[in-house]
């Protein structure tokens, strides 16, 4: 399977890799569209800061390309963010895979950043059969998508929002699939069989 | 909900775990990886790998047991002990680990955390603080709690924050290796007063501990060495033992 892992600036993408390796795959690492346009399944990984991150994007010509690919597409963490319509954070214009708002946690009792282990509920589609009957996913964010008719799991932290989303060939996770243990490990397993 | 979590540490000199046990089924405690894999699957949150030597050619087995770790282990690890660079921190970072922890260095020179959450984010930026109680209040110590300094506890862990620091691990001298317990008022002042997760560690002797350190203690995380390593108490009787007294634990 010909995978291929959009670089940029965003760290994670050593922890997906060898998340990717423990199921027998051998990503390849790449920001060349034409790499990107011509595999089997892509992955957008992402740690960082939404307005920095989207600059990269736009200056490797990417930000047009992604929103138009048509096989199996996978974001994590920033990555969800990234396909959605608007960020807060650094009040960002996104890919727009996803007509969804991305916001900041509100100032209150709990701390922020969502950081640690939490709850996926209200499960849907394939990619997130087979988990067992409480699966927690690690969690480190700040922002969130709100909940919506693309949500296909959903946690609660002061609110309930999307810890996953999905539309068409484009699915993204909120949470870490590559550092949520057996849960995560799964989670990607049926990516790849996606 | 969000769960409180559970993190062994262990401590490393030249690439092997210092303290430990055999434990039936692993073939060798002193392989890192093998034990962190070992707690991993036990249930453990995150592992905490301490680098307790220190010198220039340990950075370069440490740097190499993380590219072990990260390629092993799919649960969340920090790496500490020693670390006194942005340099540093972007060879562990890259070699896989997931935080950093930074100590003596930070309070010889404050601007680090800055330019570490600057520039890799603050959710990788952990600041341990080991402290002790004076008559008048609790003071930070430095190099492994061998160094007392002038600067009072709840004013620095406040600084740090204020810098970006993503969580602090708090260690309690005064409780460290009694295992009569973590200081739970020091604690729950810092996770009451800070807006980042605090993770208690210093005195854990019983699951009782555990418990008091999320009540009354406020913590975020707990973090202990010995009564794992020792299989005083194994992880997933802890978290059963969590989880029966109402505290919300990844079962």
């Amino acid at each position: 399977m010909n995978l291929v892992i959009i670089k940029y600036n965003a760290g994670n993408v050593q922890s997906v890799t060898h998340a990717l390796h423990r199921l027998g795959v051998e990503p390849v690492l790449s920001d060349d569209p034409a790499v990107i346009r011509a595999a089997d399944k892509v992955i957008f990984p992402g740690v960082g800061e939404a307005s920095t991150a989207m600059r990269y994007l736009r200056q490797a010509g990417l930000a047009d390309l992604l929103p138009t690919l048509k096989q199996p597409f996978l974001g994590v963490c920033l990555g969800l963010q990234l396909m959605c319509r608007h960020s807060e954070e650094g009040d960002t214009p996104c890919l727009g895979i996803f007509d969804l708002a991305v916001k900041r946690f509100p100032a209150g009792d709990q701390k922020v950043p969502h950081m640690g282990w939490n709850l996926l509920e209200d499960l849907q589609t394939p990619l997130l059969q087979g988990l067992g009957e409480r699966p927690f996913v690690y969690f480190v964010h700040s922002y969130y998508a709100e909940t919506s008719p693309h949500t296909i799991a959903r946690t609660d932290y002061m609110l309930p929002f999307s810890a996953a989303i999905h539309r068409d060939n484009f699915y993204a996770t909120q949470f870490h699939p590559e550092k949520s243990g057996t849960v995560g490990a799964k989670i990607l397993e049926n990516f790849l069989a996606v | 909900m969000l769960t409180k979590r559970i993190i062994p540490c262990l401590d490393i000199k030249d690439g092997r775990t210092v303290k430990g046990i055999n434990f039936v089924d692993i073939r060798d405690a002193g392989d890192p990886v093998e034990l962190g894999a070992r707690y991993a699957a036990e249930g453990a949150d995150e592992l905490t790998f301490l680098d307790i030597t220190a010198t220039v050619e340990a950075r370069d087995t440490l740097v190499e047991l993380v590219r072990h770790v990260a390629a092993e282990i799919n649960i969340p690890f920090t790496v500490g002990g020693g670390i006194r660079t942005v340099q540093d921190v972007s060879r562990l970072l890259h070699a896989g680990a997931d935080k950093i922890s930074i100590n003596s260095a930070a309070v010889r020179n404050p601007g680090l955390v800055d330019e570490l959450a600057r520039e890799f984010g603050s959710q990788c930026v952990v600041v341990a603080i080991d402290t002790n109680r004076h008559a008048d209040g609790w003071y930070v110590y430095t190099h492994g709690g061998r160094t007392p300094t002038e600067i009072e506890t709840m004013a620095w862990a406040r600084e740090v924050a204020d810098r970006g620091a993503g969580e602090i691990l708090l260690t309690s001298m005064v409780a460290d290796g009694t295992q009569a317990g973590f200081s739970l008022d020091l604690t729950a002042a810092l996770s009451t007063e800070l807006g980042i997760p605090i993770i208690a560690s210093g005195g854990a002797g019983t699951m009782a501990h555990f418990a008091e350190a999320f009540t009354t203690g406020k913590a975020d995380a707990a973090l202990a060495a010995s009564v794992f390593h020792y299989g005083t108490i194994p992880i997933p009787t802890l978290k059963a033992y969590l989880a029966e007294q109402g505290i919300p634990v990844r079962g």
